[in-house]
């Protein structure tokens, strides 16, 4: 009952992640690399406050999405201002994720790589499952916001978009503080989730998930990136895998999702109860003999 | 000293601008960066390797063993996983993210298959140094700076010489002109990534020789991502003299500076260098397509 308990907590976790990258990449359509440095940087800020100054967990979850969000300002002025093509910021933040792991690595608060053991265990499952709810609500209403159609005007053609008015540094810089913030509450979480941090947990192969999870779970829907990330979780423990083959199978989804379905599992859809009737009532018709997409 | 820190930062250029060289001939038709190249080189370097070591040739055939295979490789990349959305006329970003999967998909594929050991290639060129003007210069530096140039110069006359050099030339101002003027596109793109895939086995050996044969080298590719940038991502000549500059630049940093901070500044050098110079030293300047 405890490992399901885990597995559980783990994906909640992973979902505040996630849903904050799935604004960056699935809906403002910028690629990045290097999330995990966020995570990294939420779960240092909070765990050092909660571990060395004993300041409420709230508390510290908040001031490590802050300090997470201040940084990413620091990488999007220079990468954003100059509107870089998408290949170059995914170098960017590939490059950023490595820097804020050799500097994790060389600081001593953080202890360097022998990391940061003995945080308190503030995150149970039900704490993790209302944060979890809660990032995906407040992404739900972003995106629905007129921030987020900006977003989606941006990802569909830049141009477009800027005649139209849009400030395109304004509308990414928002969606990258956004999605960084959310990367920092995760790191929070996580961090006293496990009771332990240290800078090797928050490799390129997190962000490789992250990112996986996000253009599986398809680029424009919320609980698409949802689904792909709790299966992305639950599937390996369930079948036992070692985890090397979730990094095979990780390369072979993005191949694969691209080359068949490159919009994702979910399309632009979302997962609602209406979608769900609407696709029965879709295939009834077919059968009747209309016309079906 | 300071000659022995040049010579070694010449070298270690020189193998960045062989693989650099594989990210420019791709990024100038499609127009998308391949980060697969990465792993192709690491998969050369194996091939390579395991001619050498299992089958007991000579360096040169294992060479040419591994020129051979990573082409190949390159080929069998295009034509599984990019092809398709090339014909469908995806936007780069797709094509950069399956780029991304078949990296990563390969990469731990070797670690699966082939574990995380580090094969160290026989000692191929001499250990003894040179002495050259009171410093130590390495064979294996000197031989690896001359290699990469000749064969670079030699791809140079191909593009400028021959007629399917021509062809490619003309497909990189714009396709939709070259293939009415009669290139067949397909075959083209296939041509590219062998070309690629070719200089991406050399670069594989000479690096497997240089830093052992393990499966994240392809890690060090991306170094050569960022001299092409540096270069101007699409240009020949650019990719020679970014993957120079930023050998040079690191063995400097890593001698006289710190180790550590190596490749953060080869990091930030990329974030400042497209933050001026967004279309590097020798590239052209890419519009947005309306």
């Amino acid at each position: 009952m405890d490992y399901i308990y885990g597995v559980m907590a783990v994906i909640c976790i992973e979902i505040v992640a996630t849903v904050g990258l799935s604004v960056f990449t699935g809906f403002t359509g910028l690629f990045s690399l290097g999330h995990a440095a966020f995570m990294a940087i939420g779960a240092y800020t909070s765990a050092i406050l909660t571990y060395f100054y004993h300041v409420p967990f709230v508390l510290a979850l908040l001031l490590g999405m802050v300090m997470a969000g201040l940084v990413s300002l620091i990488l999007g002025f220079p990468t954003l201002r100059a509107k870089l093509r998408g290949d170059y910021f995914a170098i960017a933040t590939l490059g950023f994720g490595e820097a804020v792991r050799v500097i994790l690595e060389n600081l001593s608060i953080t202890q360097g790589a022998r990391g940061l053991p003995g945080i308190k265990h503030f995150t149970t499952l039900p704490v993790a499952f209302i944060f979890a709810v809660l990032v995906v609500w407040l992404t739900k209403n972003f995106i629905w916001s007129k921030f987020g159609r900006n977003a989606i005007a941006v990802r569909e053609d830049s141009v477009a978009a800027e005649m139209a008015g849009i400030d395109l540094f304004k509308v990414r810089m928002l969606s990258l503080v956004y999605s960084a913030m959310c990367g920092g509450l995760a790191g929070g979480l996580f961090a006293h989730y496990l009771n332990f941090i240290q800078p090797v947990m928050f490799t390129s192969i997190l962000s490789t998930q992250l990112t996986s999870a996000v253009v599986a779970g398809g680029m424009g829907s919320i609980t698409g990136p949802v689904l792909a990330i709790a299966l992305f979780i639950a599937v390996p423990e369930v079948l036992r895998v070692a985890n090397m083959w979730r990094l095979v199978a990780y390369g072979l989804i993005l191949v694969l999702i691209m080359v068949f379905r490159p919009s994702g599992i979910m399309g632009y859809h979302e997962l609602s109860f209406e979608w769900i009737s609407k696709i029965f009532k879709k295939n009834t018709r077919n059968k009747a003999g209309g016309k079906g997409i | 000293m300071f000659l022995q820190t040049l010579v070694t930062g010449l070298s270690i250029g020189g193998i960045y601008a062989l693989m650099a060289v594989g990210y420019s001939l791709v990024f100038s038709i499609l127009n998308f960066s391949n980060f697969a190249h990465g792993t192709i080189i690491m998969l050369g370097a194996y091939i390579g390797y395991f001619i050498i070591s299992s089958f007991n040739l000579s360096f040169p055939l294992s060479l040419i063993g591994a020129v051979l295979g990573a082409a190949l490789l390159a080929l069998l990349n295009v034509e599984l996983a990019y092809s398709p959305l090339i014909n469908r006329r995806s936007p780069s970003l797709y094509l950069m993210i399956t780029a991304m999967g078949v990296s990563i998909f390969l990469e731990n594929m070797v670690y699966v298959t082939l574990g995380s050991h580090f094969y160290a290639f026989p000692e191929i060129f001499k250990q003894s140094n040179l002495k050259f003007f009171g410093s130590d210069i390495s064979p294996l530096d000197l031989s690896a700076l001359v290699f990469s140039l000749v064969s670079i110069y030699a791809l140079h006359l191909f593009l400028i010489k021959t007629k399917l050099g021509t062809a490619i030339r003309a497909a990189s101002y714009d396709m939709t002109t070259a293939s009415l003027n009669g290139v067949n596109m397909t075959r083209l793109i296939g041509i590219v990534f062998l070309l690629a895939g070719a200089f991406g086995g050399l670069a594989g050996v000479f690096l497997g020789i240089k830093y052992m044969v393990y499966p994240t080298m392809g890690w060090i590719t991306n170094k050569a991502y960022i001299a092409a940038v540096i270069g101007g991502l699409g240009s020949l000549p650019g990719a020679v003299i970014g993957g120079l500059i930023l050998g040079l630049l690191e063995t400097f940093v890593s001698v006289y500076i710190s180790s550590t901070i190596r490749d953060v500044f080869s990091f930030s050098m990329v974030i400042i260098f497209l933050v001026i110079l967004p279309a590097g030293l020798m590239g052209r300047h890419l519009e947005e397509k309306v």
